[in-house]
């Protein structure tokens, strides 16, 4: 504990996450020795396979965390997942992808607008998006699967391996890399920090805070777009609801990677242990073959039990 | 009466906009301004309208409860084993299901209050034990609930005396004006009243407004903040359970559900919105909140008698719900310094 208290506050949260990765690790890897005496979650192929299956969730974490910097949230991620992976295989051809991403790029100027020009709370204007989204698509296809399969380019970037490590992990790290640059390197990934912290001192210092909103929002539409190409070139095609499991765990890793939820503070870094973190805590679980409600629970004592270690405010904010 | 409109503009906004909505269903509904149609649409609304209570008490307060839709669902679960049998078997497992409700709000209280934890991802870990919990209790739908209890707390007075032979079976001359109200109705405005009126007015609940106004100055007042903070969890853990019961008696199942639960708990927020309760806290109410579950409903209704194509209406509820809550940019249009914009 002496040792934890001499780290960096902003470092804490990652460090945890990352002993907690290990702990899920050693408990699973104990689990399979004991049980059939083998070891698949220490052997780098299988976690290959999580991590490219953790590569969807971890796009949607890195838009989540831009908005959440903000002080705001994202509830639209995922009809918009769903819509663009739609979007990308009807359209077909060589333009599915940058058809697919478009619509990323509609939603997020959509909700940038309502959220910083209209000003009604994110938490229910992207929710409504999400419902109109979801009521296009509906209409759209008439409630079914649509025929149309992925292309070979989605395809390609979803399931093939390249030396030996599947496409969809390097897509992962290099939006990964350019969330970090853009973070910590560019004015726009400080002002996202500014305008978390305190708007009112952000747009008083002269930076445009709709811009910089609208900004954060494009680009949780984008990755949460491409997140939805990605996964229908997974399955092959889109399908109804495939995006309704990403938004909770997105938020929930973006948090336990030690993201203020209010905005304002946190390392991208943090967000990709956190995506890591759930994936392997997912994986493991369903390795013990626990009944889906002990994972819940599990998955809930987890989240608590991480954020009551390192998570705790202040007793009385202002 | 204009002094309270004033006062009141987001609930007389909704007030105008349910009656508007209600009252043209009514005239164009074959058999509109009936009991049974009245009956029908009062049973859909009781399980949002309580969720939707639910969720007001943290909003104003300044938090959300994302759990609450999980607590409604557990609530039933646990219901649909309890409501069999004689009447004092069938009385004690209600009073079972809104403990298990008003427990489970009460841990996230304490979470929130002693965890320090930030309510909306608090309660985002805990709605997911409470559906583990559920799925626990009812792995399959199914159970038993006691069909007099059904019949008459889905219908109108008339029935609920003739099913339990008070007030001569319902042909009372005292009970005449009153036959044609439907129970389910009484039941969730009844709520209301008995519950968070007089809450309202107590040291505590005043609390909960002033946190969400201004915390670090109820703080600095000596107000009560966390107990403020613990009995409003506990007062929406309290209302889903009373969603969760009403649900398990009108379908005489429980449904570990997850998706009807993450419905319910995204619509209460939208409920809430519509109702004119302000999502920073501060102002607002339940009785609101139930209005704002009203109006959600009645578009819903709309479906039935136009003759909508079925793929459209998503849509429509998408659109409508978008319109209504993007109606406050009427604020952000009228002021004049841009800084007031910024809380």
């Amino acid at each position: 504990m002496t040792a934890l208290t001499q780290i960096r506050p902003a470092d804490r949260p990652i460090l945890i996450a990352f002993s907690f990765t290990i702990l899920i690790l050693l408990i699973g890897t104990a689990y399979t020795m004991s049980t059939t005496g083998t070891v698949p979650l220490l052997q780098p192929s299988y976690l290959m396979q999580q991590l490219q299956i953790g590569s969807f969730l971890g796009l949607c974490a890195a838009g989540m965390m831009l908005v959440i910097l903000t002080g705001h949230i994202d509830l639209s991620v995922p009809w918009t997942l769903t819509s663009a992976a739609m979007i990308a295989t009807s359209v077909g051809g060589p333009w599915a992808i940058p058809a697919g991403l478009s619509v990323g790029l509609c939603v997020g100027l959509v909700n940038g607008f309502g959220v910083s020009v209209l000003r009604v709370p994110a938490m229910i204007f992207t929710l409504g998006l999400d419902t109109v989204l979801r009521g296009l698509m509906v209409a759209r296809t008439g409630g079914f699967a649509p025929q149309d399969q992925a292309t070979p380019a989605m395809l390609y970037l979803a399931k093939s391996k390249l030396m030996g490590v599947p496409v969809a992990l390097f897509v992962w790290i290099a939006v990964s890399l350019l969330v970090t640059f853009i973070l910590t390197r560019t004015t726009f990934g400080r002002a996202l920090y500014a305008i978390g912290t305190n708007e009112r001192a952000a747009w008083l210092s002269g930076i445009r805070t709709r811009a910089v909103v609208t900004g954060a929002f494009v680009g949780s539409g984008l990755c949460a777009a491409l997140a939805g190409v990605l996964l229908a070139g997974y399955s092959a095609k889109a399908y109804q609801g495939m995006g309704n499991s990403f938004l909770l765990p997105a938020i929930a890793a973006v948090v336990l990677g030690g993201t203020h939820i209010l905005g304002g503070r946190g390392r991208y870094a943090g967000t990709f242990l956190g995506v890591v973190l759930i994936v392997l805590l997912n994986s493991v679980l369903s390795i013990m073959q626990m009944p889906e409600a002990l994972r819940q629970i599990i998955y809930g004592t987890v989240i608590i039990g991480m954020l009551l270690i390192y998570g705790r405010g202040m007793r009385v904010s202002e | 009466m204009t002094r309270w409109i004033g006062q009141n503009r987001g609930f007389a906004a909704a007030l105008a906009l349910f009656l508007a909505l209600y009252l043209s269903y009514h005239l164009i509904h074959p058999r509109g301004f009936s009991t049974a149609v009245l009956v029908q649409n009062s049973n859909e609304l009781v399980a949002i309208g309580f969720v939707a209570m639910a969720q007001t008490v943290p909003v104003l307060l300044g938090g959300l409860d994302l759990s609450v839709g999980a607590i409604m669902t557990l609530a039933a679960c646990v219901a649909s084993w309890l409501l069999d049998g004689s009447p004092v078997q069938i009385a004690l497992g209600m009073i079972a299901t809104l403990a298990v409700g008003a427990g489970f709000g009460l841990i996230n209280g304490l979470i929130v209050v002693y965890g320090r934890l930030q309510p909306i991802i608090a309660t985002l870990a805990t709605g997911a034990i409470a559906i583990g919990l559920a799925l626990l209790i009812r792995p399959n739908p199914g159970g038993t609930v006691d069909g007099d209890l059904n019949w008459a707390l889905t219908n109108s007075i008339y029935d609920f005396a003739e099913t339990y032979g008070i007030a001569n079976g319902g042909e009372a001359a005292w009970l005449q004006p009153f036959i044609n109200i439907p129970v389910p109705l009484i039941l969730l405005f009844g709520t209301a009243c008995l519950v968070w009126l007089p809450f309202k007015r107590t040291v505590t609940g005043r609390t909960i407004y002033a946190v969400g106004s201004a915390e670090g100055a109820a703080f600095a007042s000596g107000l009560p903040i966390d107990r403020a903070r613990i009995a409003a969890f506990t007062l929406a853990g309290f209302f889903a359970a009373c969603g969760g019961l009403y649900l398990a008696i009108q379908t005489s199942t429980g449904n570990a559900d997850v998706v009807q639960a993450g419905a319910y708990t995204l619509n209460s927020i939208a409920a809430v919105v519509l109702g004119g309760t302000a999502l920073l806290g501060g102002t607002g109410g339940v009785i609101a909140s139930i209005l704002g579950a009203m109006i959600l409903r009645a578009v819903s209704f709309y479906f039935r008698i136009l003759d909508i194509d079925p793929l459209l209406q998503p849509l429509i509820e998408g659109i409508v719900l978008l319109a209504a809550v993007s109606a406050v940019a009427f604020r952000t249009f009228r002021v004049k310094n841009q800084l007031e914009l910024f809380r």
